[in-house]
């Protein structure tokens, strides 16, 4: 019989479960959590300055990774904290466990000093979320929280945790087993005989890969399945990297800021194979003159991801892997001689463009010139905004969790933290956060985190001194009326890096950029590396909110 | 330019279904389940909830329209861990008949 507190329950389940760092802030209501962690030989804290950098930070190390992550935060502002990261973390699908702390059980539903009913406002944000009234349940409710947060499409799992419940004695046989994912759903195999059979007879198929490829690992099977049946392959957003940019099938990301001939050989196709992905409004424009003339696979293991928003003709509910390696020995060898052909002339003829790609002080360039100073073992994680965008169009994504950026919610502020968070998964990475002073300012104090950690963490800010995403639509759309988008004061960048004690460079007064970003890059520790970029220079090409894919503006 | 925003739909003209659901009988299986129908605007005409025998379980009888976002809306319902299965009934089902004599 062993008996301890809620607390020592909870860090003991976390060791079992093989978490090794967790990110988090403490306060009143999870003080007894945070005395049980100090006496952990196992697991390092990481001191976040905001709970919602700790949110981002186990979601760096957990899309570094693909295990569920943790993070702490107290009771009240602790938690509300955690909420955007929550979110963000439903919205791009990846495993986390937020543990909170509460105000005593008798104290619930009384405004007590701290007290929110964070349960009740994670409803719709989590995939699932506890409070826990006893210590003895925490015995099932920690397992469970890891299990759904990683079983089908994972998701963020909040438990809240009051502070007597921390504090109670539980006596119990023995440590229930570390959870494992559920088994994955039964493989359909009429479905997946009717779609190798729709795949060899289509003309003119194009295969779209989504973030579920990563969270499957099928991105070797997705590039074996597009090879072997000839098909041009885009990504979503969230799927860079599963299939290497430079590869002959390669057509790039897809939607609001895809290349022309992206979305032209999409609009062309007869057959579309989605695999893991969703068809967000920015992958697809105007859901109805999506792919017109398309007919729809759909593999997700999420079956309201099926037909929700596209009907599908054939819709295989399960494990992208699973499917895809029992769909690969029932499709046919085929080049596709004419079809590829086709695509080929229309990525001539409608290409990206990237103005300024040499020049390492212009946006495309200094992204060029970072990738070129880097291998694929580097991992790129991205705020929100125009960086973002060149980011994802120009960088060379080889490898599958080589890339980190916030899709779904679109949240300013997740780069910083994410970046720490991957670096502390794989300290020997070099990490390299693109950011623009908007968003950077949105979780700047992690800078005092970084600089404590001393981790490997490149941040390269693209400078415009905008809102730059704002200011080009208040341009595009709004007649030109720009407002609430520049800012009038100009930070010092470097000064405010060097204050949290982390080193500088300053691309714009450097005599050789090249040189210097190449030589911040290679060098050891964080640094910040500074550009600034003309707030003049917009995303092309831009599909208007709303309008098809087909109607893109400039590129 | 303005983004897509769905209308919210009349449902007053469609058939009504009485759903059924087997439920883990805690505080807050209420309010997931409800959560989802109201971000949706999703009308519940009626909505019935009592322990099962076995009181860890409950079960939950909902009366809703028949829309075309029936099938997308039981999906997500069928997602919620503490649900742990979901049954459709037409309108004529007399669950929520026989108590009418209390709502008049």
């Amino acid at each position: 019989m062993m008996q301890m507190t809620g607390a020592e329950l909870i860090v003991r389940l976390l060791e079992r479960q093989g978490i090794r760092t967790i990110a988090g802030i403490p306060g009143g209501a999870i003080l007894p959590l945070y005395d049980a962690l100090s006496g952990s030989d196992i697991i390092r804290h990481v001191l976040a300055r905001h709970e919602q950098g700790a949110g981002f930070m186990a979601q760096g190390m957990a899309r570094v990774s693909g295990r569920p992550e943790v993070c702490f935060a107290s009771s009240g502002p602790g938690a509300t904290n955690l909420v955007t990261a929550i979110a963000d973390a439903r919205l791009d699908s990846i495993p986390m466990v937020a543990i909170t702390g509460q105000v005593p059980l008798s104290m619930i539903g009384t405004d007590a000093f701290q007290e929110v009913d964070i349960y009740g406002m994670t409803v719709p944000i989590t995939k699932h979320n506890f409070l826990v009234r006893s210590a003895t349940e925490l015995l099932e409710v920690i397992p469970q929280a890891f299990r759904i947060a990683m079983s089908g499409r994972p998701g963020p799992v909040l438990i809240d945790v009051p502070k007597d419940v921390q504090n109670q004695l539980v006596s119990f046989e023995a440590y229930p087993e570390p959870a494992v994912p559920d088994p994955v759903p039964a493989l359909d195999m009429v479905a997946i005989e009717t779609a190798a059979k729709m795949i060899d007879e289509a003309e003119r198929p194009v295969l779209y890969l989504g973030g579920g490829v990563v969270h499957s690992g099928a991105s070797r099977l997705a590039v074996t399945l597009a090879e072997q049946a000839g098909l041009p392959t885009t990504m979503t957003l969230m799927a860079l990297g599963t299939m290497p940019v430079d590869h002959p099938l390669s057509i790039g990301m897809l939607g609001m800021h895809a290349a022309r001939y992206t979305n032209f050989v999409l609009e062309e196709s007869d057959l579309l194979i989605c695999v893991g992905a969703r068809f967000d409004d920015r992958a697809i424009g105007k859901a109805a003159q999506f792919c017109p003339n398309a007919q729809i696979i759909h593999i997700d293991i999420d079956p309201a991801e099926l037909h929700k928003i596209k009907t599908a003709h054939v819709a295989i509910n399960g494990d992208v892997a699973t499917v895809l390696a029992a769909l690969l020995p029932r499709v046919k060898q085929s080049l596709r001689k004419r079809w590829l052909s086709h695509v080929d002339s229309l990525k001539s003829r409608f290409p990206m463009v990237m103005p300024g790609r040499d020049d390492p002080r212009a946006h495309y360039g200094l992204v060029h010139a970072v990738a070129a100073a880097l291998d694929d073992e580097a991992v790129i994680a991205t705020d929100v905004g125009q960086h973002q965008m060149w980011v994802a169009q120009a960088y060379p994504f080889r490898r599958p969790r080589q890339w980190l950026t916030s899709g779904g919610l679109g949240t300013m502020g997740f780069g910083v933290p994410a970046a720490i968070g991957a670096a502390l998964s794989e300290p020997d990475r070099t990490v390299v956060c693109f950011t623009g002073d908007g968003s950077f300012k949105m979780n700047i104090q992690e800078l005092a985190t970084l600089a404590e950690e001393g981790l490997n963490v490149k941040i390269v800010l693209m400078n415009n001194n905008s809102l730059g995403l704002v200011y080009q639509q208040q341009n595009l759309f709004y007649g030109k009326r720009v407002f609430a988008s520049k800012y009038r004061g100009e930070p010092d960048f470097v000064k405010i890096a060097e204050g949290f004690g982390i080193a500088a460079v300053d691309l714009d007064s450097s005599p050789n950029p090249r040189a210097t970003l190449a030589q911040a890059l290679q060098s050891r520790g964080p640094c910040l590396i500074h550009a600034s970029i003309s707030r003049e220079e917009f995303v092309y090409p831009m599909v208007p909110p709303g309008a098809a894919n087909t109607e893109m503006i400039g590129g | 330019m303005i983004e897509q925003v769905a209308e919210p739909l009349q449902q007053q003209g469609f058939a009504k279904v009485v759903l059924e659901l087997e439920v883990n009988n805690h505080p807050g299986v209420m309010s997931h389940i409800c959560n989802l129908f109201a971000r949706r605007a999703f009308n519940v005409e009626g909505i019935l909830c009592m322990p099962m025998s076995d009181t860890s379980r409950s079960r939950i009888w909902l009366l809703v329209f028949e829309d075309q976002r029936l099938e997308q809306m039981v999906l997500q319902v069928e997602k919620l861990v503490d649900v742990l299965s979901v049954r459709r009934h037409g309108a004529e089902h007399e669950v929520f008949e026989r108590l009418e004599k209390y709502f008049h």
